[in-house]
């Protein structure tokens, strides 16, 4: 055998795996947006004064974060053959991560002061705009750094989607490694962008939390 | 002495559904607040136990007796933060949150309790000033999305506001960077914004320190002097309980125990209680 490193093979391995970092960076805002949106609507929909609301959305947020996401991915793809592979990624991932940012969403509501609640009654504000322009400019400003670290998170779970064929980046280096007999460069590329792109954002997201604080 | 009026549950069962109760003051004139037999719990603790009193238009009353004694439960049921337990309360005459229907108690329905509450602003003790917007952005936000105003309409007044209460330079700081003091003077032009008939003041110079309390009891002086909005006050503050109001309440356990002028109140109380409490805070 020649040599553990071989620069030539990294650089041949390199361009599948840029691409494969794009679709990587792609299920993860993509995941996130949805996870974003669909977490507030989970934590607004808990607090209604119904349980015949509340019960079953309380129901399958628990069902959902108690089950693996590798399973979720696989079952889903399963269940909905025709759907593009990435497409349902994208869902599955938001939908999952939705379930974790709702919970962050409510402590950063339950953290606005009651006495804002309070004024914004004395002044009649209608409940719409209690919300909008109250609540949620206060709460969602808390909630940033909580959602920056499940948003880190999630793009560090996207090789899961090797399990339904999206072929992202760690898949992308799966596949040359198979093809020729060694995965040394590719997988340690592979490690390297992953850091090279979460530990920066998490000290990002650290300093928000700093300067939010 | 408080008017006092018959007991709600007293009302013969034939009572025509929706009457008016009996106006109490001299004939003609409506109360502006009126609270028939109003009970308040707070779980085993019965902070207000069949209160009865009324305030005439334009009066301003303050509110006065020890910590407990139920007197900030006042403010919060008019400004619906907080539901009575049993009686009822009228704003002009209009029952507020219940009503007598048919002899019994029903609770009125939320667009008519907003149609109300609409008449009643409120000062806080810890300000409440929205910190997510600017000066100006508060003193807007209700006469733009409430009153139906225009940006311009509300922007206009709301400078008029803030120079009353001599923050004109402030109108676009955030309100997080205001002293306490000028925080509480946005937040009494945020609630003149809305043209309130009763302006509610809940110990609004307890949060402030002692030099900066004169700048925001003079802001109320002023309003007082200038306008006719009933006032309902609950302060330590007892100089300007004198300035400003007409009449003053001596509360004890959710009851009134005294009612007077404030001179006579604060000179020659003759309860027992008004004395022993009076003595406690002038010191």
């Amino acid at each position: 055998m020649n040599d553990v490193w071989s620069w030539e093979r990294a650089a041949e391995a390199l361009p599948p795996i840029l691409e494969g970092f794009r679709i990587t960076l792609l299920a993860t805002v993509i995941g996130t947006v949805v996870a974003a949106v669909l977490g507030l609507l989970v934590a607004l929909v808990r607090r209604s004064r119904s349980r015949w609301v509340t019960a079953p959305v309380g129901l399958v947020v628990e069902f959902v974060r108690s089950t693996p996401l590798l399973v979720q991915l696989v079952f889903v793809y399963l269940m909905l053959p025709g759907v593009p592979a990435l497409v349902v990624g994208c869902a599955v991932l938001g939908v999952h991560y939705a379930t974790y940012m709702s919970e962050v969403y409510r402590a950063g509501i339950d953290a606005v002061p009651r006495g804002q609640w309070e004024a914004a009654k004395a002044l009649d504000l209608p409940r719409t705009r209690v919300w909008r322009a109250v609540v949620l400019p206060q709460a969602v400003r808390k909630t940033l750094p909580g959602l920056g670290n499940y948003a880190i998170s999630m793009f560090k779970e996207t090789p899961f989607l090797f399990a339904i064929s999206v072929v992202e980046m760690f898949t992308a280096a799966q596949q040359f490694g198979a093809r020729n007999f060694v995965y040394t460069e590719a997988l340690t590329m592979v490690g390297l962008l992953f850091l090279l792109a979460s530990y920066p954002t998490s000290l990002l997201v650290r300093r928000l939390e700093n300067r939010l604080a | 002495m408080p008017e006092t009026t018959a007991h709600p549950d007293a009302a013969p069962p034939d009572a025509v559904p929706d009457a008016r109760p009996a106006a109490t003051s001299e004939p003609g004139t409506v109360p502006a607040i009126e609270f028939q037999g109003v009970v308040k719990r707070f779980g085993d603790n019965t902070v207000l136990d069949g209160l009865d009193f009324t305030v005439a238009k334009g009066d301003r009353v303050t509110l006065i007796g020890p910590s407990g004694s139920g007197k900030t439960t006042i403010l919060r049921l008019l400004m619906t933060l907080e539901e009575a337990d049993g009686g009822i309360i009228l704003v002009d005459g209009d029952p507020y949150t219940h009503e007598m229907r048919g002899g019994k108690r029903v609770a009125v329905p939320e667009k008519r309790r907003r149609t109300v509450r609409r008449r009643v602003g409120m000062v806080f003790q810890q300000f409440n000033l929205f910190p997510n917007m600017s000066v100006l952005e508060n003193i807007v936000e209700a006469p733009m999305h409430v009153l139906g105003l225009s940006r311009k309409q509300a922007t206009v007044r709301a400078e008029e506001l803030l120079d009353q209460v001599g923050l004109a330079d402030k109108r676009d700081a955030r309100c997080t960077q205001l002293s306490g003091g000028q925080q509480q003077r946005v937040a009494i032009a945020r609630a003149l914004a809305m043209d309130p008939e009763i302006l509610l003041l809940d110990e609004v110079t307890s949060a402030l320190d002692p030099e900066i309390v004169a700048d925001v009891l003079g802001v109320l002086r002023e309003v007082a002097e200038t306008t006719d909005i009933t006032m309902l006050i609950v302060t330590h503050e007892m100089q300007f309980a004198r300035d400003v109001s007409n009449r003053v309440l001596m509360f004890d356990h959710g009851r009134i125990v005294e009612e007077a002028d404030p001179e006579t109140m604060f000179t020659a109380p003759t309860h027992e209680r008004t004395q022993e409490f009076l003595r406690a805070v002038l010191g």
